[in-house]
């Protein structure tokens, strides 16, 4: 007989039963249901008609382009304003400690919060930004009453709002060089902006996939923000997937809705899956 | 500290504070007025200040409902907190100790878990077919399904740093499995365990879009959903929602001061592992 290990599995099963019947489940399910014409209790097999509708009807179609753009947009700036914040908040400077602080304070704060808020400081006429621009003489735009402009302006408050996740993870990586690196640089008679270019940016690198894996993870998924400041608006102008799947949900439309979550997963998979996977093998063969 | 250095940081407070910490203060200078000076929305102080009755009034709107969404959202967090450090330590703890083909399994469901949104509809589906749906258990154990993974990953790293010795000689001494995982790894693991209580408290108590989809109801409004609420209600007495979103923002701002450093650790442990 074998000797019974000291580590049982039995000390998986409690996780592995919630998820699987509230995660799992749910997630194979859907790929049957996205098939189907649903309203909780029947559902009809009308192959692939819903994601032909996905494609197809114009407003729809804006929810998959618009959260593409929303995630590259957004995960892009935070990498490239979380590395540089993160120099700048290594460097020893005056307050340095409190500046992190104040930088990383808004990932703590509720979303939904952040969302309104920064709907009345971006208010056409009488909120504060505009006020501000029309101070100095600048006519401010319909932030989020312009549809060209609205994604880009809840892409704006995402960033204000996620930039201290980005900064925090890079000044982590940062502390992870040795200074013999720089030292050796500085020997070599290398500049300041060349020892950012040859030694920095290339160290940062675990540091880098990991922001650009989790902001775009987050972008692709947002919903709050989007459902606290334009709630896809104005029209269909800045609906994005999760948008479109709580829509479709509340018209009760459950097949068309959970085509549209699969069309997330696929977002997900083709984008984040096989950076994640390669970055994460190391972690696990250890 | 150089010139160079006190100069720099003096140009960057600056710019930190107009930038963040400016739009908190519209928020408590905006949460002190009356209905008809936030209006106007304006940076100007309050002429009379009116925090503490509009405070009472966001209290006593909706008969109580704020009041009934901090239990909800409290029973919630503090539920499926205890049942993720259990469940999610004793996880990391036989991924960590027993090398077996099973744990590639294991974790490439844990990283599912992290990066796919979950499926919704099928969610709500499946917890009608429980009897869990718009109940506060059933939210729990979502809340628990969702989180599993951050933990798991969490543990299992602080798992590799308690030397097997410890197990070892618990078991010379004829302890049975569950007891050195109870008795001699869970006391250790406490550091990481207070990362884990702080980074998911905050995450499950500012959640918004789980609870909207898996617990409607009025009974069942959660702390996030007021907001939502109010934003129609109050679209005439922005004051209330400006006290509303400060009383929501208190909560992660007492957390943040009291446990920054295990906030740091969480966010950047969760970062760069998951």
């Amino acid at each position: 007989m074998r000797k019974r290990s000291p580590y049982p599995y039995w000390f998986v099963l409690p996780a592995a039963v919630i998820f699987t019947v509230l995660f799992l489940v749910p997630t194979i399910a859907s790929f049957w249901f996205s098939l189907t014409n649903w309203d909780l209790f029947d559902a009809s097999f009308i192959g692939f008609e819903n994601y032909q509708q996905f494609f197809s009807e114009p407003f729809l179609l804006r929810g998959v382009v618009n959260t593409l753009f929303f995630a590259v947009l957004t995960s892009g700036a935070k990498t490239v304003l979380g590395l540089l914040l993160a120099v700048l908040l290594t460097s020893g400077m005056f307050a340095q400690g409190l500046q992190r602080s104040i930088v990383f304070f808004p990932v703590l704060v509720s979303t939904i919060g952040v969302g309104l808020l920064f709907t009345e400081l971006m208010h056409p006429t009488e909120g504060v930004i505009n006020l501000a621009l029309g101070a100095v003489g600048i006519p401010g735009p319909g932030w989020l009453t312009n549809p060209k402009l609205a994604l880009f302006s809840v892409a704006m408050v995402d960033i204000w709002r996620g930039v201290g996740l980005a900064t925090l993870i890079y000044i982590a990586g940062l502390a992870s060089i040795s200074p013999d690196y720089y030292e050796a640089a500085r020997i070599d008679g290398a500049t300041r902006l060349q020892q950012f270019w040859r030694v920095t940016v290339p160290l940062v690198r675990p540091a880098t996939t990991t922001v650009i894996i989790l902001s775009l993870i987050g972008g692709l998924r947002l919903f709050d923000l989007i459902w606290a400041m334009t709630r896809g608006g104005p029209g269909f102008a800045s609906d994005v997937l999760a948008s479109v799947v709580y829509k479709q949900y509340q018209a009760g439309f459950y097949g068309l809705s959970t085509a549209g979550n699969v069309i997330l997963f696929l977002l997900i998979a083709v984008l984040v899956v096989p950076l994640a996977f390669r970055f994460y093998r190391k972690e696990v063969d250890q | 500290m150089t010139r160079r250095q006190l100069i720099t940081g003096l140009i960057s407070l600056a710019c930190a504070f107009v930038i963040f910490v400016i739009p908190f203060i519209f928020v408590f200078i905006n949460a002190s007025k009356s209905a008809a000076e936030t209006a106007r929305l304006s940076f100007a102080l309050p002429q009379e200040w009116r925090f503490w009755q509009n405070l009472v009034e966001v209290v006593q709107a909706r008969d109580y409902q704020l009041l009934l969404a901090y239990f909800n959202s409290i029973v919630i967090t503090v539920g499926a907190i205890t049942l993720l450090v259990i469940f999610g330590a004793m996880v990391g703890y036989v991924l960590q100790r027993r090398k077996s083909g099973w744990n590639k399994v294991i974790y490439g469901f844990v990283l599912a878990g992290l990066m796919m949104p979950p499926a919704v509809v099928p969610t709500i589906w499946v917890l009608q077919g429980l009897g869990l749906f718009k109940t506060l258990h059933g939210m729990i154990l979502i809340q628990v399904a969702y989180g599993l993974g951050f933990c798991i990953l969490l543990f299992r790293a602080f798992v590799s740093t308690i030397p097997r010795d410890l197990d070892e000689a618990a078991i010379v001494d004829g302890a049975k499995p569950w007891q050195v995982f109870f008795r001699v790894i869970l006391p250790l693991m406490k550091p990481v365990t207070v990362t884990v209580i702080v980074v998911q408290s905050i995450t499950i108590f500012n959640d918004f879009t789980h609870p909207l989809y898996y617990l409607p109801g009025k009974e069942n409004v959660t702390v996030q959903l007021t907001l939502y609420n109010f934003q129609s209600q109050f679209v005439s007495q922005l004051n209330l929602l400006f006290m509303n979103i400060l009383l929501v923002t208190i909560p992660p701002l007492l957390v943040f001061i009291f446990f920054n450093r295990q906030i740091v650790a969480g966010m950047t442990a969760g970062g760069v592992k998951g």
